[in-house]
């Protein structure tokens, strides 16, 4: 069990790209990390660094006491579950388990026990005479979560753990996931794609492009106060409505509604400003924004509506089934209160939280 | 990116390829560049020059240019390339891939194990093989003929070597011809049955666009390999008289029987030229097509 | 049917028959004068006796040559196989200056360089080497002809093989060695099977090299030997000949088989020159 420290880390390829740009970032030890972000925004390359299997260009990685920016990726204390489960097809689960400990020359004794017991504690007490062929996707992946586990490193990486299996299988392998990191206590990192499995998962989420974190905090903060445009448009499953306008009068004009900043903030008359706002956080009430509902959209229990709101503008808010709105009527929504967010037009960054008045 | 995933190392990984290429550079470079330098001796066998061979400079090109026997094992080989390869293996080749095609599983299975067999064969048993069939006396092809006391290999040489190599090296352009034939879309070959086109025409209009790289390539590839095939030597050992005297069999004599090292050599080296030329075309084809 | 359908099927059937005859008639003979008492080069159905190999067993260097022949081929194609395997991993997984190119030559070479076309200084070599005769040295020879191809096909398995295997061995601390010998080899075994059995039917047919160096008649392998049967006292050894060839074909015939039931017949242009 260790803690990650990364300083000023950058690698860049030979091309010239870099793909982790100067980056810092302290995980605690026993935390369940995640790095999130589109393709080619370098997450998995700072997980491969962090394994070694990258070399660092510049800066350093510290796991627990020591630096091991320059140390071999198999004895930096680390263990990684690759994406496609890398289980060696010409060995058996138990002969895959234990690796770890054939590499260490350990006793066969000692190499059987240790396969033993790892696959009893993932439910996979009866296949440790299978190849990894005759295994369904989810056994898989537990042999190759149990392979890391025996390998009793002080930190787990994991590449995109989930998405090899199907959407079904998927969301019983997280909680599945989340249980083994706890009982475990190992400090995990893992990279992945998809936001909904990011905000399930981990206790903290560094929010990735271009080489450089945008956002670091809990799934809470991440969610509810994204740090600037390009986070608050990843992250939720429903697309937070971004609305622009620009300061004047001391207020800002949007969608109709006039809204005032947050307070102690002086911003300059005609500066270009984004309001956002989850569709999630607004209610029907009977001021705030106004708009004519133009479509309405199932989502199960609940039902996101279209609002078509001065200047042509779109809002969409979320509305609890049975209080579905016809067609055509007006509707006024409110947002709830700290959860309408300003950014600066330009810079994108988070100015604070607005209210709506009048 | 073939980054260096496996940990080697530049250091270990030139390690590991340097055994390899030391003994290709000794059995392969460099006979290749040495034979330039023994061409352009008189370097011989026995004799004062076996032991103290001078420098002769392009005398032995100029010699070759003279010499009635090179120019007669050019245009043998020649022969033996345009007959047994270019036509021979790449016509019979090419008819056996396209009738097989609709073959019943059983014939076609048995004609290309036979065909297959005949390729497999180390060389010397095919030799004996066809000196058998061959054979004025008892052989099987007069038999067959009733051409009884016809000594094939003597009276027609090359005739009978190149109906050999056509039946020895047939096996590799059919196989080919297979696999490029099966990736010519069924669809078009289908259109044109339903218009009407002969088995011909069919080949001519649809096949043939399709595989034209593959044929230039495998005419390529079988021609070098004929030019360079010392079979003949088992056969016939360039007689009677010469008759049958392809370069590689040539070079053989001259080398070893009458012990022209240095002759032989500028001979060698000619061969490599040809090669040479004829291999980069072919690689670059190989490179256009992908 | 039509009367065309019938001329046209008529003569499909009639070519067929014709190609079945060219290629089976000579091959025949292996099969009927082995056991043939009276053995000719004509084709008879033979009487089915064994008299023939036991005269062969009896001579004085035929089996002694099959043996040569199974040194040689054994030096021949551990050495390629061995050196191959190790240079195609490298040059898989490890991007040194000038891969392409060498990849590229080492094509070149394989095709340029043929046994006639080096047949010279070759010879040249082995003789002021004082290496005539030598088993081992012939069998280095064949190995250097055989292994830029060798290298091709083995570079072409081993590109095949999950880089995310390699990294992950490496992530468990598995030294290069280990991540070779535990992961890569086992899962290329196809492969270097596949070579060990192309190298070694290659070098087994090989006439050229070991009839140029190996003089002496103790030395020969089978390939050679076959054809100096032929010219003790100019007339063919009929009873020991062709049972010597059917011997001498079998491992090969064998091997074939054995591979392409195995692993199916890869094809390679090149593979067998």
């Amino acid at each position: 069990m260790a803690d990650i420290e990364l300083t000023e880390l950058s690698t860049v390829y030979p091309n010239g790209v870099r793909a982790v740009d100067e980056l810092d970032l302290s995980i605690v030890d026993g935390e369940f990390f995640a790095l999130l972000g589109p393709s080619g925004c370098g997450k998995t390359t700072l997980l491969r660094t962090i394994a070694g299997l990258e070399q660092a260009t510049s800066g350093s990685v510290r796991i627990g006491d020591a630096d091991v920016t320059r140390v071999e990726p198999g004895r930096r204390g680390v263990a990684m579950v690759f994406q496609d489960y890398a289980l060696f097809p010409h060995m058996t689960v138990a002969q895959n388990i234990a690796y770890p400990l054939r590499v260490r020359r350990e006793s066969k004794q000692a190499q059987r026990e240790a396969a033993e017991s790892t696959a009893a504690g993932l439910g996979l007490a009866g296949l440790l005479e299978r190849r990894p062929g005759q295994l369904s996707g989810g056994q898989q992946q537990r042999v190759a979560l149990a392979r890391a586990v025996a390998m009793e490193a002080s930190v787990l990486l994991l590449d995109e753990p989930l998405s090899n299996l199907d959407a079904r299988l998927r969301l019983e392998a997280r909680t599945f996931l989340k249980r083994l990191q706890r009982e475990l206590g190992l400090t995990t990192v893992f990279v992945t794609h998809d936001q909904a499995e990011a905000l399930a998962l981990a206790d903290r989420i560094a929010v990735m492009s271009d080489g450089k974190i945008r956002q670091l905090g809990t799934p809470k903060e991440v969610f509810q106060r994204p740090a600037d445009t390009f986070v608050a448009n990843f992250i939720g499953s429903t697309p937070m409505n971004l609305l622009t306008g620009s300061v004047s009068d001391g207020a800002v004009e949007v969608a109709g509604a006039r809204l005032v900043p947050p307070d102690g903030l002086d911003l300059a008359e005609g500066t270009p400003v984004v309001a956002g706002i989850r569709p999630e956080y607004l209610r029907p009430a009977a001021v705030g924004i106004t708009g004519t509902v133009s479509i309405v959209e199932n989502l199960g229990v609940t039902s996101l509506v279209t609002l078509e709101c001065a200047d042509d503008t779109l809002v969409g808010l979320t509305v609890a089934e049975h209080e579905e709105p016809a067609i055509g009527t007006t509707l006024t929504a409110n947002p709830d209160p700290g959860r309408l967010l300003l950014y600066h037009g330009e810079t994108r960054e988070l100015l604070g939280a607005a209210a709506v008045v009048g | 990116m073939a980054r260096d995933t496996s940990g080697l190392g530049t250091a270990r990984a030139v390690g590991f390829i340097a055994p390899a290429l030391l003994l290709i550079g000794v059995f392969l470079v460099f006979p290749a560049l040495w034979t330039i330098y023994i061409g352009l001796t008189d370097y011989t066998l026995t004799g004062t020059a076996s032991i103290a061979p001078s420098f002769i400079g392009v005398d032995n090109f100029l010699n070759a240019l003279d010499d009635a026997l090179f120019g007669n094992a050019l245009w043998l080989t020649l022969v033996f390339v345009m007959g047994s390869a270019v036509i021979g293996q790449n016509l019979l080749g090419f008819t056996l891939a396209w009738l097989l095609r609709s073959a019943r599983p059983t014939v076609r299975r048995v004609v290309e194990g036979l065909v297959l067999l005949s390729w497999i064969l180390p060389s010397v048993v095919v030799a004996y093989l066809w000196i058998a069939v061959l054979d004025r006396d008892g052989g099987t092809l007069n038999a067959l003929l009733g051409t009884s006391g016809t000594a094939w290999l003597v009276e027609y040489p090359m005739a009978a070597l190149i109906i050999f190599n056509t039946w020895r090296g047939t096996a590799f352009s059919m196989m080919l011809y297979s696999s490029a034939l099966a990736a010519v879309p069924p669809s078009q070959l289908e259109t044109a049955r339903t218009v009407g086109a002969s088995g011909w025409q069919t080949v001519r209009d649809v096949v043939f666009p399709h595989i034209r790289g593959h044929v230039l390539t495998n005419t390529l590839l079988i021609s070098l390999w004929t030019a360079n095939d010392f079979t003949p030597f088992l056969l016939t050992a360039g007689g009677p008289n010469h008759e049958s005297e392809t370069l590689p069999i040539f070079i053989y004599q001259q080398a070893i029987a009458s012990g022209e090292l240095g002759y032989s050599a500028a001979i060698s080296f000619l061969l490599l030229v040809v090669n040479l030329v004829v291999a980069l075309v072919y690689l670059l084809l190989l490179r256009k097509r992908s | 049917m039509t009367p065309r359908q019938v001329l046209r099927r008529t003569v499909y059937i009639v070519f067929i028959a014709v190609v079945l005859a060219f290629f089976a008639v000579p091959l025949l003979w292996l099969a009927s004068a082995p056991f043939d008492s009276d053995p000719g080069l004509g084709l008879r159905w033979p009487d089915w006796t064994l008299d023939n190999w036991r005269i062969t067993f009896e001579h004085p260097y035929a089996l002694g040559s099959l043996l040569n022949s199974i040194v040689l081929c054994a030096v021949a194609t551990i050495v390629t196989t061995a050196l191959g395997t190790l240079a195609a991993y490298a040059l898989s997984r490890v991007r040194i200056p000038g891969r392409d190119a060498l990849l590229y030559l080492l094509l070149l070479l394989s095709s340029v360089v043929t046994g006639t076309a080096a047949m010279v200084p070759i010879f040249v070599m082995m003789f002021q080497l004082g290496l005539i005769n030598s088993q081992y040295a012939t069998g280095l020879v064949i190995a250097g002809g055989m292994l830029p191809a060798a290298i091709f096909i083995l570079k072409d398995f081993i590109d095949s093989v999950p880089r995310s295997y390699e990294e992950s061995a490496r992530v468990f601390g598995a030294s290069p060695t280990q991540v070779l010998l535990h992961v890569v080899l086992p899962i290329a075994r196809p492969g270097i099977a596949t070579i060990l059995v192309w190298a070694f039917v290659q070098a087994w047919g090989n006439f050229l090299l070991p009839f140029l160096l190996l003089r002496d008649v103790e030395a020969q392998p089978a390939a050679v030997l076959l054809r100096t049967l032929r010219d003790e006292g100019g007339s063919a050894n009929l009873t020991v000949i062709p049972v010597f060839s059917l011997l001498y074909a079998i491992p090969v015939v064998a091997l074939y088989l054995f591979v392409s039931k195995r692993y199916g017949f890869r094809f390679h242009g090149g593979i067998k020159a």
